[in-house]
C-alpha cells in the first residue's frame, strides 16, 4: 500500500499541474500569454494520456491539440489583432453564464465518471474490439474501431474537416505570408521538412499495427507545411488551382466512394469483405492524411488561396455584393 | 550495477534541468536566461536519455531515444538563436 502510494505521487503531481495549467490559460489578461500557456497545457495533456496507457490519443494531441491548435491561435493573434491585444471585455452576465456552464459540465463529467469507475460493472466494448480484431484487417485495436467497427465516425470526422475547410474559404483571402526567413531558420527546416514527411509516411503505415494513423500522419504533414510558410513560402507546399480542390475532397470522396461499393456488394453498411479490409484501410487513411494536412495546411494561410476564384464566381460574386 | 548507474545519470540529468529552470527564473536578461536554459537542458536531457537507454538495454530504443535527442539539440539550438536575434533586432530600433 505504501509504495503504490508512492508511485502515484508523479502522477498526482501531473493532474494538480495539468488543472494549474488550464487555470493560468483561461485566466491570464495577455492572450499570447494565454496562447503559449494553452499550448504548455496541450504537452501536458499529452504527458497525461500516455500515462493512461493510451499512446494513440497522445500523439494526436501532442501534435493537434498542442502543436496544430498552437500555430494556429499564434497565427491568428498575428493576423487578427496586430499582435497587441488585451483579452476582451466580457459583460458580468456574459462571465456568470459562462461559469455557470463550466460548473454544469463539470458536474456532469464528474457524474459520468462516478458511474463508470464505482458502479456495478456493465458490459465493456474493448473485450469485444480485441476479439473482433483478427477479421478487421489491422491489428491495432484504435484503428480497428476507428476505421472498421465504427467507420461512419471517421466518415463523418472528414466531412467535418471538410466542413471546416469551406468555412475558412468563406473567411476571406489569405492572410499575407512571412518575408523570407534567414540562413538558420532556412537550415532547420532544410532539415525538418524531409524528417516530417518520412515520420508521417510512418506514422500512416504503423497504424494498422500500433499508434498512429491518418489523424496524427495528416498533423505531421500539416507541421512540415507551417515549416515552409514560416521560412518565406507562401503556399506552405500546397499546390493551387485545381490540383488543391482535388487534394482537399480526396479523403472523403475516396472514403465514399469504397463505402458506397462495399455497402453495395456486400449488403450491410460499411462492410469491407475481409480479405480486403487491411489494403482498403490503408488507401482510406492515406487519401484522409493527404485531406487533412491540406485542409490544415489551408486554415493556417488563413482563407482563399490566390487565384482560388474563377472568372465565373467573380462575376456571381460581384453581382451578389452589387 | 548498471542500473545504478542509469539512476545516477537519470538523476544527474534532472539536476541540470533543474539548475537551468533557477537559471531561466534567477538571471537578469534575456540572453543569459537563454543560454543558462539551452545549454542546462540539453546537456540534461542528453544524461537522461542515455540513463533511460541503459534501462531499456535495447539498441533500437537507444537509436531511437538518440534521434530525439538530436532533434531537440537542433530545435534547441534554432530557437534559441530566433529568439535572442529576435531580440536583438528590436532593441536596435
Amino acid at each position: 500500500m505504501m509504495n503504490m502510494s508512492l508511485t502515484m505521487i508523479p502522477d498526482l503531481m501531473l493532474a494538480v499541474l495539468l488543472i494549474g495549467m488550464a487555470w493560468a490559460a483561461l485566466s491570464s489578461d495577455d492572450l499570447k500569454r494565454g496562447v503559449i500557456l494553452f499550448i504548455a497545457f496541450g504537452l501536458l495533456l499529452a504527458i497525461v494520456w500516455a500515462r493512461l496507457q493510451a499512446p494513440d490519443l497522445a500523439l494526436a494531441e501532442a501534435a493537434i491539440g498542442a502543436g496544430l491548435a498552437g500555430a494556429l491561435l499564434l497565427v491568428a493573434l498575428r493576423d487578427e489583432t496586430g499582435g497587441k491585444v488585451a483579452a476582451g471585455e466580457v459583460s458580468r452576465s456574459g462571465r456568470w453564464l459562462v461559469d455557470l456552464f463550466a460548473l454544469t459540465m463539470t458536474c456532469l463529467i464528474g457524474w459520468v465518471l462516478w458511474l463508470t469507475i464505482y458502479t456495478e460493472p456493465v458490459e465493456r466494448l474493448a473485450p469485444l474490439a480485441h476479439a473482433m480484431l483478427a477479421q478487421s484487417g489491422v491489428s491495432n485495436p484504435v484503428t480497428a474501431v476507428l476505421l472498421n467497427y465504427r467507420a461512419y465516425d471517421t466518415l463523418l470526422e472528414l466531412v467535418v474537416v471538410l466542413t471546416a475547410v469551406l468555412g475558412v474559404m468563406v473567411v476571406g483571402r489569405e492572410r499575407r505570408g512571412y518575408r523570407q526567413a534567414g540562413p538558420v531558420f532556412c537550415g532547420l527546416v532544410h532539415w525538418l521538412v524531409p524528417l516530417l514527411i518520412v515520420t508521417a509516411g510512418y506514422l500512416l503505415w504503423v497504424g494498422a499495427h500500433a499508434p498512429g494513423g491518418a489523424f496524427q500522419a495528416g498533423a505531421t504533414l500539416a507541421a512540415a507545411g507551417i515549416l515552409l510558410r514560416l521560412a518565406g513560402e507562401d503556399a506552405a507546399g500546397l499546390p493551387g488551382g485545381i490540383r488543391l480542390r482535388w487534394l482537399l475532397v480526396v479523403g472523403i470522396g475516396l472514403f465514399l466512394i469504397i463505402g458506397l461499393g462495399v455497402t453495395l456488394s456486400s449488403g450491410q453498411v460499411l462492410q469491407y469483405p475481409k480479405a480486403w479490409s487491411g489494403a482498403l484501410i490503408l488507401v482510406i487513411e492515406s487519401a484522409a492524411t493527404a485531406s487533412i494536412a491540406a485542409a490544415l495546411v489551408l486554415a493556417y494561410r488563413g482563407g482563399r488561396p490566390q487565384g482560388w476564384l474563377t472568372a465565373v464566381d467573380k462575376e456571381n460574386n460581384r453581382e451578389v455584393s452589387a | 550495477m548498471v542500473d545504478l548507474l542509469a539512476t545516477i545519470l537519470v538523476f544527474l540529468g534532472i539536476a541540470f534541468f533543474f539548475f537551468g529552470a533557477i537559471g531561466l527564473l534567477r538571471l537578469p536578461d534575456l540572453h543569459s536566461r537563454l543560454h543558462a536554459l539551452t545549454k542546462a537542458d540539453n546537456l540534461g536531457l542528453g544524461l537522461v536519455i542515455v540513463g533511460v537507454a541503459l534501462f531499456h538495454g535495447s539498441l533500437l530504443v537507444a537509436l531511437k531515444l538518440l534521434l530525439i535527442w538530436l532533434l531537440a539539440l537542433l530545435g534547441g539550438a534554432a530557437s534559441a538563436h530566433l529568439i535572442s536575434q529576435y531580440a536583438l533586432r528590436r532593441n536596435h530600433q
